[in-house]
């Protein structure tokens, strides 16, 4: 068991650093593309190799590729590692990462930042696109808590997810109400929506990181327990589980590592759902495996989503939330057949 | 020192008493049987021992009330076995069964070799060697409900409470059931709470029985003592035929009430 489990390990480890290499590789402008790995490998301590790329063509793969490429991990990570969560916490494989309200709390927020006006903002210290979005995310997620747990007896794990479809309507009834009185940002508001990495830089990998870090480090540690949730609650509490405590905990977790995602890259659907899934298929459902695992696998999925989004309809990109759902929509149906080929 | 004591236990739900003034004190390696129609409050006494749902009154696990105890010590002491267990079809049955050491496993560790020790101990005496690594969804009932027991088994707690743990069953299967928590229960001295529906296996294997009725103990003791067809009629509105066999061996037969042709 552990020795399929060290090669479960070292594939989705390879399988990041092949999709990063790929990642940082390819794109419209920059040099060559085998020269890009030589590059790199220059300019590793104690290596010196030719590799005949500019300063200002590394300058395109260091400050665009690289940042957009770890921004890509670090999201694709958070958001499959939060739906492998939620689907354990609340024992239901159709949950996502936005399930609480997170994508519409976020999605109203952006709205707002964009209604106030770019050309406003453009002066201010600190982008607020991102900021509105994760404010937004935490408030709706907040009401769904608040709203769940004083009307659901004893906090049941449905009446919180209901809770969650009625703030959901809500914010976007609201977000509606604010594109009706500014037609003119609909557009990007429309392509924040559908998701983006285009403008990452190592800023924003510093802002998410400390709230994916701290969210993942919780995740991960839970991850036996929410093993043990797969009996019911009744048979966990019998067990000496604080059910209560340890879906909060989850799902603050999963929620405040969501925001920041979400606050750095739009709405990018599909991955909590499919990524977690994907590798229940062919891992195991255990999530000591699947929650680690879908990490390294939402990493590698979403670096590789973005490669073609960036080269295919160049100059122009196509939202990475496009390339997600028109890939894994297939990849996954292929796995499900493979599946039901196997049993 | 008793194992398990009740005293005026009583359980509501919604304002409503479906157990009241519960006084049952148990030994250590003691077999009760609750035995009463649907509804008597049979499984309401069984998670309040387990602490599942809110009581009043006192539930005492070796001489210490059961709000004493943490979650997790409480699940070392009583192990509980709901009727209708919950198994993921895509667990194994040696995952399922190590869920048992939980309250032994810090919260953020793993399992350590003395609970994996445990947990194959455990294959080996219930037999479960060549279900081990099979998936929970490919056991039929009879070796579900041996893997359910083995799980509660894997808590160590000397007080064993199980719901209707043979109304999946065939009669065989029942049986070997019944007959394991009984070498078990002597094995390792466990105090046994069961509710159960089928009086002859009830009498057959317990100590003692309480007859519930609408939340009220309206009879107790041996299976000679509370089985008795007036009884049966008053509170199961059943008519019965009990016989009473030289070995001490109690059957309860429902007789039909319609003349045949």
């Amino acid at each position: 068991m552990s020795g399929s489990r060290s090669a479960w390990w070292l594939s989705g480890g390879l399988a990041v650093l092949v999709a990063g290499v790929v990642g940082v590789t390819l794109g419209p402008a920059g040099p060559t593309w085998w020269r890009v790995p030589i590059a790199m490998l220059d300019h590793l301590p104690l290596i010196s190799l030719d590799s005949g790329v500019s300063e200002a063509q590394w300058n395109i793969v260091w400050q665009i590729r690289a940042p957009r490429v770890v921004l890509a991990a670090l999201v694709g990570a958070m958001l499959s590692l939060a739906g492998a969560s939620y689907q354990g916490v609340f024992r239901n494989p159709l949950v996502d990462p936005y399930l609480l309200g997170v994508a519409a709390g976020a999605g109203l927020g952006a709205t707002v930042a964009f209604a106030v006006g770019r050309e406003t903002t453009t002066t201010w210290a600190i982008d607020p696109v991102p900021l509105a979005a994760f404010v937004g995310g935490l408030v709706a997620v907040v009401l769904t808590y608040t709203i769940g747990t004083a009307f659901g007896r004893s906090r049941s794990a449905t009446t919180l997810v209901l809770a969650g479809v009625a703030v959901t309507s809500l914010t976007t009834a609201m977000q509606t109400f604010v594109l009706q009185r500014n037609n003119d940002v609909v557009r990007q508001v429309y392509s924040w929506i559908l998701g983006r990495l285009t403008s990452a830089t190592w800023g924003d990998v510093r802002l998410v990181l400390p709230y994916i870090g701290v969210s993942a480090i919780t995740l991960l540690s839970y991850r036996r327990i929410i093993d043990v949730l797969r009996v019911g609650d009744d048979e966990a509490r019998a067990l000496g589980v604080n059910v209560a405590m340890v879906r909060i905990i989850v799902v603050l977790a999963a929620t405040l590592g969501t925001s920041a995602a979400v606050a750095v890259s739009g709405l990018i659907g599909f991955v909590g759902i499919i990524v977690p899934h994907a590798i229940r298929l062919l891992a195991g459902a255990s999530n000591r495996i699947v929650m680690p695992l879908s990490m390294f696998a939402g990493a590698a999925f979403l670096i590789a989503a973005d490669v073609p989004g960036r080269i295919l309809t160049s100059p122009s990109e196509t939202p990475i939330g496009v390339v997600t759902a028109f890939f894994g929509a297939p990849f996954f149906l292929f796995l499900l057949r493979m599946r039901d080929v196997r049993q | 020192m008793s194992s398990l004591a009740l005293r005026g236990l009583r359980v509501e739900y919604g304002g409503c008493a479906v157990l009241s003034n519960i006084d049952e004190t148990l030994a250590r390696g003691e077999w009760l049987c609750l035995i009463g129609p649907n509804g008597a409050g049979k499984s309401s006494l069984l998670r309040a021992v387990a602490r599942l749902v809110e009581y009043s009154g006192v539930v005492e696990v070796d001489g210490r009330s059961v709000t004493d105890f943490g979650a997790r010590e409480l699940a070392r002491r009583v192990a509980f076995v709901p009727q209708d267990p919950l198994l993921p079809d895509d667990m194994s049955v040696v995952d399922y069964l190590m869920l048992g050491r939980n309250p032994y496993i810090p919260t953020f560790g793993r399992d350590s070799a003395a609970d994996r020790a445990i947990v194959a101990d455990l294959i080996e005496e219930l037999s479960l060697g060549v279900y081990a690594r099979r998936m929970l969804g490919t056991l039929s009932g009879g070796e579900r409900q041996r893997v359910v027991i083995g799980r509660a088994l894997a808590q160590e707690a000397a007080v064993l409470l199980l719901d209707e743990p043979t109304s999946a069953l065939d009669l065989g299967h029942q049986q070997h059931a019944l007959e394991l928590v009984d070498r078990l229960r002597h094995s390792r001295d466990l105090t046994v709470i069961s509710a159960m529906h089928d009086l002859t296996l009830a009498g057959l294997y317990s100590d003692r029985l309480l007859l519930l009725h609408q939340g009220v103990a309206v009879a107790r003791g041996t299976a000679n003592e509370v089985l008795r067809s007036e009884t049966l009629a008053e509170f199961y509105g059943v008519s019965a035929r009990v016989i009473h066999e030289t070995d001490g061996t109690v059957v309860v037969v429902p007789l039909r009430t319609i003349e045949n042709r």
